[in-house]
């Protein structure tokens, strides 16, 4: 990470381009759109909150766990693996929910966040791009994006299970 | 659609904490959820605000048309039928490039963009043509090489190696992107 950084500044020096006013603008940008999701944010931490205090997570983990445990996929993602293809910001709270409850360095944290890093939100992305054009008959486009969420449900659990030997 | 997703969650949590009887637990979530969520916020804030500037450089110096054309090779195996030089093409490159390196808001004009020139060279039909399915698909499957927040979100919460999920993180990419592809091209192939 820090590689790339100091890459792309100096191929900004390279080319020329006023590096540090670039770097101001790029901040401020960062800083409207953490503007722009901030409530949404709270909002859904809020409910993430509620719903982990209610025991209702803990309820559902419970139903099924015995299920999931089968199949060796941790029971805590469940609540994550559902929301991720809807809301960024509600997986981000419920990501940062579990990296609480059972720290990011645990089975489910690596999972969550292998889950969170190789998914997107789906059905905003299709809403969004479809619906600028007024396309309605999006043909087999749901097909394929929720095969990729998907595997990369399984993939992510196969993966941490392979890559940290558990 | 959130709204019903939220109000179920919140629903949901009241009438379960109810039947559990733990409505403690509750008043007290609803009590602290407030000062838990600007701290997420805050830890948010600088790795955003930092990888918003240095990207900002990629943008100005050119660094991401770069990238774009080291990726038009394989993008033009997806899209075959599309003109090399249109515009088109070059705002599909721009877009993937800019999510490969994680400039979501900067990817997302280009891919709009990209939509309406397809939208156009489909005779504005309603029907969404072969390059439109896979250029969305494209997007639906999350293509960052590095995941920056998600990484920062990692050792606020004290993980002893944040970056430790990167190479999970693109194999699992990889499978979900080649997995929407291969149903998407398949299907595409019934028509045209």
């Amino acid at each position: 990470m820090p590689i790339f950084a100091c890459t792309i500044v100096v191929f900004g020096l390279v080319k020329r381009v006023p590096v540090f006013d670039s770097f101001l603008k790029g901040a401020k940008d960062g800083f409207k759109i953490l503007y722009s999701i901030a409530p949404t944010i709270m909002g859904l931490v809020f409910a993430v909150d509620l719903l982990r205090a209610s025991g209702a997570i803990d309820q559902l983990s419970a139903f099924v766990a015995p299920a999931a445990e089968k199949i060796g996929f941790p029971a805590e993602i469940l609540p994550m693996a559902l929301l991720r293809p809807v809301s960024g910001s509600g997986s981000t709270a419920l990501l940062t929910s579990i990296y609480q409850d059972y720290g990011p360095d645990s089975f489910a944290g690596r999972v969550v966040s292998v889950l969170a890093g190789s998914s997107e939100t789906t059905f905003y992305a299709i809403a969004m791009y479809f619906g600028c054009i007024k396309v309605k008959k999006i043909r087999h486009t749901l097909v394929a994006a929720i095969a990729a969420d998907m595997t990369a449900l399984v993939a992510s659990v196969i993966i941490v299970r392979i890559f940290f030997g558990y | 659609m959130l709204n019903y997703i939220w109000s179920f969650i919140v629903v949901i949590s009241i009438i379960c904490s109810v039947l559990l009887g733990n409505t403690e637990n509750l008043s007290n979530a609803l009590i602290n959820s407030g000062a838990s969520s600007i701290e997420l916020i805050l830890t948010m804030a600088g790795i955003m605000c930092l990888w918003s500037g240095i990207m900002n450089i990629a943008i100005d110096s050119g660094f991401t048309s770069l990238m774009a054309k080291i990726f038009s090779p394989i993008l033009r195996r997806l899209f075959p039928k599309l003109d090399r030089n249109g515009e088109a093409f070059q705002s599909i490159t721009m877009n993937v490039s800019a999510n490969l390196l994680g400039l979501g808001n900067t990817a997302t004009p280009f891919g709009l963009k990209a939509m309406e020139q397809l939208h156009t060279l489909n005779n504005k039909s309603d029907e969404a043509s072969n390059e439109m399915v896979i250029f969305v698909v494209i997007n639906t499957a999350s293509l960052q090489l590095l995941p920056t927040t998600l990484a920062s979100l990692r050792q606020a919460y004290g993980s002893s190696a944040p970056f430790e999920i990167i190479v999970p993180v693109w194999i699992s990419s990889a499978c979900a992107l080649f997995v929407a592809l291969i149903i998407a091209c398949t299907l595409n192939l019934r028509k045209r």
